[in-house]
């Protein structure tokens, strides 16, 4: 079973792209859940949301504690919650930022997982120049898409289409696939830096 | 039709698909978003002929229902909580006047102090009220249960509340299977009252009947319910042939046939138990679940013939009688009169306390050892407990509780869960 936390703040979507992702996993033939962590939602508290994915039935009604996957709408909870709470040790780590781990001071807690499955997108500024508004839920899933290759950029592209009017749609899906392309180029790079030293090291 | 869907909107969606003709409802979270979905089913002309009446409490809600079905409409409402026991004078007005209307109650808390998650308080301080309460697992059966409680209520002419964990399930998206129109049509005929108000032939529903009689009207009320024992589990077999799942019935068991222990439990917990069974068997526990899905009427028989042959009972649940202990706790010991097995009352999940397995696999496995207390409060902070009768012990003036505990908490919105 995939679990994966999305942490954001309200009024980013953060219930939302959980519910994407379900359906996403769910046009593949999955099973899936999504859920909220319930509270009074109020703009700007930090919101967390769940979505299990698996190929039989999901019982499970616990919170997500130990997550295989970890999206991070706002970089600005990253000094507030701790986000990487029971995170796996294999896990994925998405945040949403133009910096990088070690620009966010995160270069110890990355150095616990490993680095080819953590990275950062600029979710906000994509989801501004295709939206026009700072939404980033998302974009943030078509990154994820390229990170983990877990879920299609197709099956994204089809989840937003059927939850939002077309026009919202059409600007979602051009984020969503730049965030794609942006982190398979961020792959890509980091995949040739690790041959280029291991070309060195022979 | 395979739909990856929002509890919520599936109960709507399949409560639609029954044809009510009158629906009356006041928003409270966590039952709105279902209502809401009616709302715009109804709003679109998707669902007619059909009445939505905004109503101005849960009270009027109620009294807006007894109205309609009286008049001969298929009336549906929901609530949830505080909003329950608003509605509790005409909620029991319902069942004494035989009304066949069905509910939702999304499970929420009960305050003070003011919470809005869930646990089964609500519900719970109505299981006296003469309606039949049926408890969905999953939100598959959460709809499922709504096309089976308006046959099971308009047969018996009895109301039937159709009970969700609140946001657990009335929030969570997952697959459900929705019905064609046809299919739901072919299984719930039009609804035919036994009484109805009507110019032509006019009767009085609901006369004072005095000591002469009133004893002998609540024993009737009695015996539809123990119809209901006979019916509830005929109408879940017909739904599994004609919709090729089993859902509702009174009690179903998982991993029971050989167990020493055996977890009773109503309600989305039962998905987590599973999980926790499955972990401990393959350990070599011989344990199993037993989910209960009729509440009311009790199915004292079932409870028996799927518990006696273990030797010790588990009894899960987020509900609980102040100043007792357990409340469906009390009912199974009933149930199991008699027969010497030892019974461990467990509360757990008030107020939205997440159940996790790696708690639920420590209790069990106390459980296994016959090494629990005569009543358990799962993953109770005793420290903040101990603290505040301290407090209490040492100062008269200690202050409000609820404040006190918090402030003991600390701040909560740096933690995950």
């Amino acid at each position: 079973m995939l679990q994966i936390r999305i942490h954001g703040r309200g009024g980013q979507g953060v219930v939302t792209a959980a519910e994407l992702l379900s359906v996403a996993a769910f046009e593949q033939g999955r099973h899936a859940q999504a859920f909220p962590s319930f509270g009074s939602e109020r703009t700007g508290a930090p919101v967390v949301a769940f979505c299990r994915i698996d190929d039989r039935e999901i019982r499970l009604r616990e919170p997500i504690l130990a997550p295989d996957v970890l999206i991070v709408q706002d970089p600005t909870l990253l000094h507030q919650v701790d986000v990487f709470q029971g995170l796996k040790p294999d896990g994925y780590v998405l945040i949403n930022s133009r910096r990088s781990f070690d620009q966010l001071g995160l270069g110890e807690v990355a150095r616990q997982f490993r680095h080819e499955r953590l990275t950062t997108v600029p979710a906000t500024e994509i989801a501004l120049k295709h939206l026009g508004r700072p939404l980033p839920n998302a974009v943030l899933l078509g990154g994820f898409a390229a990170l983990s290759g877990l879920v299609s950029l197709d099956a994204v592209a089809h989840a937003i289409r059927g939850r939002f009017s077309s026009k919202l749609a059409d600007g979602n899906i051009a984020a969503a696939t730049e965030a794609f392309e942006f982190v398979r180029q961020e792959m890509e790079e980091l995949a040739e830096m690790k041959e280029a030293a291991h070309a060195q090291a022979d | 039709m395979l739909k990856q869907i929002e509890g919520s909107q599936a109960v709507a969606q399949t409560v639609a698909l029954s044809r009510p003709e009158v629906i009356c409802a006041y928003p409270i979270s966590p039952q709105t978003h279902i209502v809401e979905g009616l709302g715009e089913l109804v709003k679109s002309g998707a669902l007619a002929p059909c009445e939505f009446i905004n109503v101005e409490s849960e009270f009027a809600a109620m009294s807006v229902a007894i109205g309609s079905s009286a008049a001969g409409a298929r009336t549906y409402t929901a609530t949830a909580s505080q909003g329950l026991l608003f509605m509790a004078e005409a909620v029991y007005n319902a069942s004494g006047l035989g009304l066949p209307i069905v509910m939702t109650v999304a499970n929420r808390a009960i305050g003070a102090p003011i919470n809005i998650w869930n646990d089964h308080s609500d519900s719970m301080s109505q299981r006296d009220c003469g309606w039949i309460q049926l408890f969905a697992a999953h939100n598959q059966e959460a709809a499922d249960l709504h096309i089976q409680a308006f046959k099971l209520a308009e047969e018996l002419s009895m109301p039937v509340m159709v009970c969700m964990d609140g946001f657990i399930l009335t929030h969570a998206v997952e697959r459900v299977d929705i019905p064609a129109q046809t299919e739901v049509d072919a299984f719930l005929p039009p609804y035919e009252p036994r009484q109805v108000l009507d110019v032509n032939e006019p009767v009085s529903i609901g006369a004072m009947v005095g000591p002469e009689a009133f004893m002998e009207v609540r024993y009737l009320a009695h015996a539809k319910q123990l119809m209901a024992l006979e019916r509830i589990p005929q109408i879940a077999a017909e739904f599994a042939e004609r919709f090729g799942r089993t859902t509702g019935g009174l009690v179903r068991g998982y991993r029971c046939q050989d167990a020493d222990t055996i977890v009773v439990a109503l309600g989305s917990v039962i998905g987590t138990l599973k999980d926790t069974v499955d972990e401990l068997r393959d350990d070599g526990l011989r344990i199993g679940v037993l989910g209960i899905h009729s509440f009311r009427p009790f199915p004292l028989a079932a409870v028996r013939a799927a518990l006696e042959h273990a030797k010790r009972v588990v009894v899960l649940e987020k509900s609980f009688s102040v100043g007792l202990g357990g409340v469906v706790s009390t009912d199974v010991r009933l149930a199991l009169s008699g027969l010497g097995l030892q019974g461990y009352p467990v509360v757990a999940g008030l107020g939205g306390r997440a159940i996790t397995k790696a708690s639920l696999a420590r209790m069990l496995r106390e459980a296994v050892a016959d090494q629990l207390q005569p009543l358990t409060f799962l993953d109770l902070d005793w420290r903040i407990v101990n603290r505040q009768l301290e407090r209490e012990a040492a100062t008269r003036r200690s202050g409000p509780i609820a404040e006190n505990l918090l402030r003991d908490v600390g701040t909560v919105a740096s933690k995950v869960s």
